[in-house]
């Protein structure tokens, strides 16, 4: 289909090389050919793809409905710019920055990722990106066994669940065990007196802010007790657009932060891809994984860019490697760079505030239905958690059913939760919206308490 | 010398993206609040000078030939973009219930049918972001079906020495004990040396074919038997796919596990190091332990998320898959269907032997062989003869307006340059890419010197890595800082 | 060639000076040169023990690493600070400014391991670093 040969270049070319035909020159050993249809379709014509895909896109209903799910995926403004330059071909089709003389366009944009991430999170320096947010946790608890030389980490249950489970899959055939810390009524993590010493000590500890349920967790405690039993503390971010305006990882004393870029400029897409960051203080240089772009010059003097510290990396240490990430997320991470260009420090703490304010006017609105109340009393960015007279997972079905993803059901991740829906409201959730939800919670609670 | 972006722009610039809501400290306490946001403020207009004038800095596909061997850089359709951007794909909330989401699902599932069909897989899983991302899954699938059958004292994978970084690193990070099998002088792995590690401690041998020297491993089912025997699983990296699809299958070579790099294979763009799409393919008795959830069929023909998976070793990523880069490999695949794959396939091999033909009279080429999609050629002879080397050919190559090949790697190869063409690229391509090195060899034998001056036409020359390495050790060097100085 | 006469050598290259019961250790010039410019070199710490023909630390440079093993067993008294913050030293100075640690030797140090002459001709026998 996209292959340029015509029958006589295959022929001429067949001559240079001296051999019969095709079939011959690429033959598997005997037993191993294909001797039937494998069953795929027909192949379509462009046309017919592009029309059956778009049918595919149309039949998914709840792309289009009032949308009020957050749980480490948000739904913000891109603006068209965004996409329109960081999908140019030159960045699109390119490979990893090895050449660096050129690769400057790639290399000096990472450079421009890295600083973003730097300044966004407070912290010294970042890598070039990871997959997502769970793998950035990951990368960052394995960044804090190998500083401390300890197994254990201690994990707040009001960090993604998603991103626990990723942890844990690893954390199995690492020799890592997992400590749970629990969280209040509230879903603001608890905080012991102090840590585990000894063999108990943990390497790392684990908290999100704004946390799971929405709550902005207050780090300073967190990285004393910590660093109190020689552990990192951690930061997970999970809705880097808070990072516009809550205290930065690094004024709370955050070693290492971790998180998910996907609010700065990258569409839903199901669920990817996305784009994890990891970043720490200067002493944890050598420990981030896989790729770091660094400033140098050419011959001639020049300013220049260049993949460094590569003797850290896979392709160089192999089996000894802490990290075995070799493609990463490049033009997500060029993505979020744009995006953050585009907006500026300015736009960037608007489309926050507007954040802020149209969260609080869900949970206005939420508060006046009846049987509805707000679980979440602590400060929260975008998103919070309700407890219905109902179970969620009900309500969430028939509301779905009505055209509306009224939110997540915690019951999912926590059954001891069964009533309870986490809402988020970005800039791009309207009046009307808002309207829409609170009717239909308040028309299902009518029925709930009907058919009591 | 383009500026960077934190040295451009003036507080205040720029557009207004959502009406102003006020200040952050009417709705939060301020003690939560940060200090200040040290980030630019930029007008439209610099953002695109920006971001423009870096990206005609690249070198990419949509430029000119990019025979980067090992990561098959073929043309990337622009369908594949455009069904990609689709709103009704790109709008969907990855928490959107199963019903409102069937478009994607079934997208999904006919991907994960097609793929197993191809590769000879009972299932595979869509979940991981990148082949190293693939790997490591499958040897967390590894660890868990010995863990089970209570043979966890297993606890050793053989990679050849030819291997991919990812390959070691990937079983060394589950704490898998990593030995290497050399290749003999046919270039394929050594079967007799192979046979002679395999006893009770194997768990997994790490294979990939075509090999990276761009050799079938043409004893490959001798070794699965072998491998097999000793209670071992064998694992097909799939880096190399794009010399088989449609031709041959791992799963009837033998294999038990496999990854595919979506983004080598199936046209996914590269996006200058991701993101990319890596699926685990697994044999019937091995696909309970892959990633959950995986996508299934409901008996009226819906499809739905399935997370029920006790045996499963979890989730490797927080959501599903990379969705987006599965719609444009999909996009890929129902374009060509099995005979377009398969015609891809051996005009990939036709291009590759096409040009090793042409390069055979120019350095040398090590094992007298027909290749599969790729090849390696040494610039040992011309260094002995002249003191150029391969870098400085790879370098040469830059200025002439094509991409280098993978240099230096593997390493059994001394002075090596590995390249590989793809199915995408005109005979005229390849042949102006031979001229190219033919000149840059003369020009090592008239005036071996002038070539450790080039590049001289890209848009930095040679650049100092040493300083750069040993600052950023001390991390500095890393990040742009508000002080002025970047690099000290 | 011509390795200096006053210390020995390993095949992984490593040379050791031994003066009474101290030994300064250090990579040897082919080794630097066959790495390149060093950025970075991990080594142990003061106090640390060190046993012969394990790994005691890694060089890295630009575009390699490698394993540096320990020619004696012994405790390591000293650490080159210059090294630490200037790797570039090794490739300057290999056998004088660059050296790695100095250690106290456990036993007989010369066991195993090469006279200047030995090392030569290992050498001699190896393709020539770039």
């Amino acid at each position: 289909m996209y292959a340029p040969h015509t029958d006589s270049d295959v022929r001429a070319m067949l001559d240079v090389i001296g051999e019969p035909s095709l079939e011959a020159l690429s033959a598997p050993p005997p037993g191993l050919e294909i001797r039937q249809s494998l069953g795929l379709a027909p192949p379509m014509a462009e046309s017919d793809a592009y029309t059956f895909l778009r049918s595919l896109a149309s039949a998914n209903q709840a792309s289009t409905m009032p949308c009020f799910l957050g749980a480490g995926a948000y739904r913000h403004y891109i603006p068209p710019a965004v996409p329109w330059f960081a999908t140019r071909s030159e960045f699109l089709t390119a490979y990893t920055p090895y050449q660096a003389e050129a690769s400057q366009g790639s290399l000096q944009a990472i450079y421009e990722w890295q600083t973003y991430i730097c300044l966004l999170t407070g912290l010294d320096v970042s890598n070039a990106s990871v997959y997502d947010g769970a793998t950035a946790l990951l990368e960052g608890v394995i960044m804090a066994a190998n500083a401390t030389g300890r197994r254990r980490v201690a994990v707040s249950r009001a960090v993604h669940p998603l991103y626990r489970a990723v942890l844990s899959t690893y954390a199995a055939g690492m020799g890592i065990q997992i400590d749970e810390l629990e969280f209040d009524v509230a879903g603001v993590t608890v905080q012991p007196g102090e840590l585990p010493s000894g063999s108990q000590a943990p390497a790392a500890v684990v908290i999100q802010s704004p946390n799971f349920f929405g709550c902005v967790e207050d780090m300073k405690p967190w990285s004393r007790l910590s660093k109190n039993c020689g552990a990192l503390s951690i930061q997970v971010i999970a809705e880097a657009l808070s990072l516009a305006v809550l205290k930065s990882p690094g004024e709370s004393g955050v070693d290492v932060a971790v998180g998910e870029a996907q609010s700065l400029g990258l569409p839903l897409g199901y669920g990817g891809p996305y784009c994890g960051f990891v970043a720490a203080t200067k002493e944890h240089v050598r420990r981030l994984p896989g790729r770091l772009v660094g400033e140098t010059t050419d011959v001639d003097g020049r300013r220049a860019y260049v993949l460094t510290l590569q003797g850290r990396e896979q392709h160089i240490r192999r089996e000894l490697a802490t990290s075995n990430i070799c493609t990463n997320q490049a033009l997500c991470a060029l993505i979020v760079t744009v995006y953050l260009a585009t907006v500026g420090a300015k736009g960037l703490r608007a489309i926050a505030v507007s954040n802020l304010k149209r969260a609080r006017q869900l949970a206005e609105a939420l508060r006046e239905v009846e049987g509805i109340s707000i679980r979440s009393t602590s400060a929260f960015f975008n998103e919070f958690v309700v407890d219905l007279p109902l179970p969620a997972a009900d309500v969430a079905d028939s509301l779905q059913r009505r055209g509306i993803l009224a939110g997540l059901p915690l019951s999912r991740f926590y059954p001891q939760l069964p009533a309870s829906l986490l809402v988020c409201a970005t800039e791009l959730t309207s009046a009307s919206d808002i309207r829409r939800l609170s009717q239909a919670l308040a028309e299902e609670s009518r029925h709930a308490v009907a058919a009591v | 010398m383009p500026s960077l972006l934190f040295e451009q722009g003036a507080r205040g610039r720029g557009g207004d993206f959502v009406a102003s809501e006020g200040r952050p400290d009417e709705f939060l306490d301020s003690s939560l609040l940060r200090d200040e946001l040290p980030l630019p403020d930029l007008a439209e207009i610099e953002v695109a000078r920006h971001f423009t004038t870096l990206s005609h800095r690249n070198f990419a596909v949509d430029l000119n030939f990019y025979p980067l061997g090992s990561c098959t850089m073929k043309y990337n359709p622009k369908l594949n973009e455009a069904v990609s951007g689709f709103p009704g794909f790109t709008d969907l909330h990855p928490f959107a219930p199963d019903e409102g989401a069937q478009g994607a699902l079934q997208l999904l599932w006919q991907m994960e049918r097609s793929l197993a069909s191809l590769f000879g897989m009972n299932a595979f899983s869509l979940m991981p972001a990148a082949g190293a991302h693939g790997e490591i899954t499958a040897m967390l699938m590894a660890k868990r079906y010995f863990a089970q059958r209570s043979e966890g004292g297993r606890d050793t994978c053989i990679v050849p020495d030819t291997a991919h970084g990812t390959n070691p690193a990937s079983a060394a990070m589950v704490g898998y004990r990593v030995l290497s099998v050399p290749s003999t002088s046919r270039g394929r792995t050594d079967v007799e040396a192979l046979k002679k590690v395999l006893d009770g401690r194997i768990a997994v041998c790490m294979m990939t074919n075509p090999n990276t020297l761009g050799l079938f491993e043409d004893e490959i089912m001798e070794m699965t038997q072998a491998v097999h025997d000793a209670g071992g699983l064998m694992y097909y990296d799939g880096a190399n796919a794009n010399a088989i699809v449609g031709l041959c299958r791992p799963g009837d070579m033998g294999f038990d596990l496999m990854h595919l790099n979506l983004h080598k294979t199936f046209s996914v763009p590269h996006g200058g190091g991701g993101p990319g799409s890596g699926p685990v393919g697994a044999s019937s008795e091995l696909t309970r332990y892959l990633p959950k959830p995986m996508v299934a069929k409901r008996a009226d023909g819906g499809f739905f998320l399935q997370h029920d998976m006790p045996d499963s070793i979890g989730a490797v990523r927080a959501f599903w898959t990379h969705f987006l880069a599965i719609v444009r490999a999909y996009a890929y695949v129902i374009v060509h269907g099995e005979e377009g794959l398969k015609r891809n396939s051996l005009l990939a091999v036709l291009n590759a032997n096409y040009l090793r033909a042409k390069v055979k009279d120019l350095l040398t080429v090590p094992y007298d062989d027909f290749c599969r999609h790729e090849f390696v050629c040494s610039a040992e002879s011309l260094k002995r003869e002249t003191g150029v080397r391969a870098l400085d050919l790879a370098k040469g190559l830059l200025d002439a307006g094509v991409h280098a090949p993978t240099m230096y790697w593997p390493h059994v190869v001394a002075e090596c340059l590995m390249i590989e063409p793809t199915e995408t690229e005109t005979r005229a391509t390849l042949d102006s890419f031979a001229e190219s090195l033919r000149a840059l060899v003369a020009t090592a034998y008239e005036d071996p010197q002038s070539m450790a001056r080039l590049p001289m036409h890209t848009a930095v020359r040679r650049v100092d890595e040493a300083r750069v390495g040993r600052l950023a050790n001390k991390g500095v060097g890393l990040r742009w800082s508000p002080d002025g100085s970047t690099a000290e | 060639m011509g390795q200096p006469a006053d210390r020995l050598y390993t095949k992984e290259h490593e040379w050791v000076k031994v003066d009474s019961d101290t030994a300064t250790i250090g990579i040897t010039d082919y080794a630097q040169s066959s790495l390149g410019d060093i950025v970075y070199v991990e080594m142990p710490k003061t106090g640390a023990r060190i046993e012969r023909s394990k790994t005691m630390g890694v060089v890295e440079s630009v575009k390699a690493v490698s394993d540096i093993y320990a020619p004696v067993s012994g405790t390591v008294m000293e650490v080159n600070a210059t090294v630490d913050s200037d790797p570039a030293t090794v490739n300057g100075d290999p056998y004088g400014a660059g050296w790695l640690i100095k250690v106290t030797v456990d036993g007989d140090a010369s066991q195993g391991l090469l006279a200047a002459s030995e090392y030569d001709a290992l050498l001699d026998a190896q393709p020539h670093a770039t």
